[in-house]
């Protein structure tokens, strides 16, 4: 009900990634869909971040942040496709 | 790109004035701030003094380079950060800051592409940084905004948006009440109301959306049902039903 | 200076550390609220041996059922106290089950899941609760019906739950699995693990 855009991961991914995460395309491990991060339908908050496929609701990626920690885990995501950052300006 | 600076950043507020009864525009200095593109979001952290923190994600009014930064902000009555922000932030005070976030709801302007802004409520924040900017490059993108709001006094940056110097056109509709005089009754943004107040498929347009969760909802279902490739959809959920 | 207060800490004695009180009820969900209807809904209990117990909404429906009156607390920090709802104890369901596993995971329509330590959820502590607040239990609310555990953090008290799996190790279910307590005691403030 309550879900957000896959735009909202951008914060707590900032300094995890070199690469802009939200305008990075991924696949999802169970239905295929080709999508970028800020497509995603994020709920969970605010327990945690957790991005599911737009298209099937597969849990893509989960991200917990808390005081000096936060975890990661893209159990969902077959891979990533990241542009060079001199392409990604031009996204 | 505007990619974000390392770790937080100390914003100190710089000025604010009211936007409606229960919305404030807030201006922060920001040190090391590397300007931002119109569309993206910050996120904002308040500490208490025994260490509890809340964060929350706003969207950014003013664009470009710059080390300062305009947020629009909206009191939830029960909500634990926005009511602060609104009513208790003095000036000199700082909170932290991450940002500029995100690259995908975010209009550049090398986009020639026709463009329909679609807005409930506060979600009119990150359009007022796209109209500024499609001003301030003169775009010659057509570029225009559907403004949703309860009542006319609801209305965020109004007088900036009916400008005659603007150069992205603003449609108004009421859902709870209408200025006198006005055609059509206070109601929820239809399908109807959509295809005769926005640009149509056959302009290819990309349509960005935004405002609280169950508005985007609505009116992007409404979108792809007029024919629109959800492709050409963006969208920005604010929270809430 | 304005000094951010989050929202008021209480020295109410109802309140486990680190809570507030709320009046409203706040929805947290990990996903969609999966829709099913009471005809195609059903509960199971899974054990070690193979054997599954099946009640479909008629025959829980007719099971004993309790009116409990909790205070509940989530890990975000808000607890609402003397919540009122009605549903079935896990005593009564697990009445038949014979196991010799200690530990359940609790699955819900959606996928969502929760591990619990078998002897939490008995003994007067745990309930399959179908109505809150004198009607009928909202989806958004985890209906038909959801786990109730109300002395765990209220992530373990499972919405849309639809059965328990006996599991010999407490595995942890799916905000466990990602650095929440596997235990979940307000009380000690188990928030992480
Ligand atoms: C990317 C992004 C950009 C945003 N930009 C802006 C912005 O420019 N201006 C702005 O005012 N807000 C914006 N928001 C919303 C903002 O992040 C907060 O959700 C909002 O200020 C409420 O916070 P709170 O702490 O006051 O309320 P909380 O204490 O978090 O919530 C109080 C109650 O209000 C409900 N609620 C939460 N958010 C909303 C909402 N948006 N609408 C209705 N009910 C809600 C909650 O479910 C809860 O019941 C944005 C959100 C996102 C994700
Ligand atoms: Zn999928």
């Amino acid at each position: 009900m309550d879900h957000l855009d896959g735009n909202v991961l951008a914060g707590p991914t900032a300094d995890l990634f070199l690469f802009e995460p939200t305008t990075t395309q991924g696949q999802c491990q169970s239905c295929a869909d080709i999508a970028m991060l800020g497509q995603a339908m994020v709920y969970g908050q605010p327990m945690g971040f957790v991005a599911r496929c737009r298209n099937c609701d597969n849990v893509l990626i989960v991200i917990i942040e808390r005081a000096g920690q936060k975890s990661l885990s893209m159990r969902g995501l077959r891979w990533l496709r990241v542009a060079d950052r001199a392409m990604n300006d031009r996204i | 790109m505007t990619t974000p600076a390392a770790g937080w950043l100390t914003g100190s507020l710089a000025r604010a004035h009211p936007l409606t009864a229960s919305a404030r525009s807030i201006t922060f200095t920001v040190p090391g701030w590397p300007g931002n593109d119109a569309g993206q979001h910050v996120d904002v952290r308040l500490t208490s003094s025994d260490g509890y923190q809340a964060v929350r994600s706003y969207s950014i009014a003013s664009a470009g380079p710059g080390g300062e930064i305009e947020l629009g902000i909206d009191r939830l009555p029960d909500g634990e950060v926005s009511p602060f922000l609104v009513d208790d932030l003095a000036l000199g005070d700082t909170v932290e800051l991450r940002g500029p976030l995100g690259g995908w709801f975010v209009w550049r302007p090398e986009q020639t592409q026709p463009v329909q802004l679609i807005a409930g409520g506060s979600g009119v924040v990150p359009f007022i940084a796209m109209t500024r900017t499609h001003a301030s490059v003169c775009s010659s993108a057509p570029m225009q905004l559907l403004y949703s709001l309860r009542t006319p006094n609801d209305a965020f940056f109004r007088d900036e948006l009916s400008q005659p110097s603007a150069t992205a056109r603003t449609t108004w509709h009421y859902t709870r009440t209408v200025p006198p005089g006005w055609s059509r009754s206070a109601g929820r943004l239809t399908a109807e109301d959509l295809k005769s107040k926005t640009l149509p498929p056959e302009q290819a347009p990309l349509t960005y959306v935004c405002g609280p969760t169950g508005f985007v909802e609505t009116v992007s279902r409404a979108l792809t049902s007029l024919g629109h490739a959800p492709d050409t959809i963006r969208t920005e959920r604010f929270g809430g039903t | 200076m304005a000094v951010f207060g989050g929202r008021r800490r209480d020295d109410n004695p109802a309140l486990p550390p680190g809570q507030h009180l709320t009046e409203s009820f706040p929805v947290l969900s990990a996903g969609p609220s999966p829709s099913i209807s009471t005809e195609d809904w059903e509960f199971f209990i899974h054990t070690e041996t193979g054997q599954t117990h099946r009640w479909n909404w008629d025959q829980f429906l007719a099971l004993p059922s309790e009116d409990i009156t909790v205070d509940i607390h989530c890990v975000t920090s808000w607890s609402k106290l003397g919540t009122g709802w009605k549903g079935v104890s896990l005593d009564t369901l697990f009445a038949e089950v014979e196991t010799g596993l200690d530990f359940v995971m609790a699955h819900s329509y959606g996928g969502y899941t929760t591990n619990l330590p078998l002897e939490e959820v008995l003994d007067g502590q745990a309930w399959i609760a179908y109505e809150y607040d004198g009607g009928e239990l909202e989806p958004e609310h985890g209906g038909p019906a959801r786990l109730l555990v109300p002395h765990l953090y209220f992530w373990k008290s499972a919405k849309w739950v639809r059965g328990l799996v006996m599991q010999s190790e407490d595995n942890p279910g799916f905000w466990e699995e990602y650095g929440y307590n596997l235990h979940g005691d307000p009380w000690r403030e188990e928030r992480y693990s």
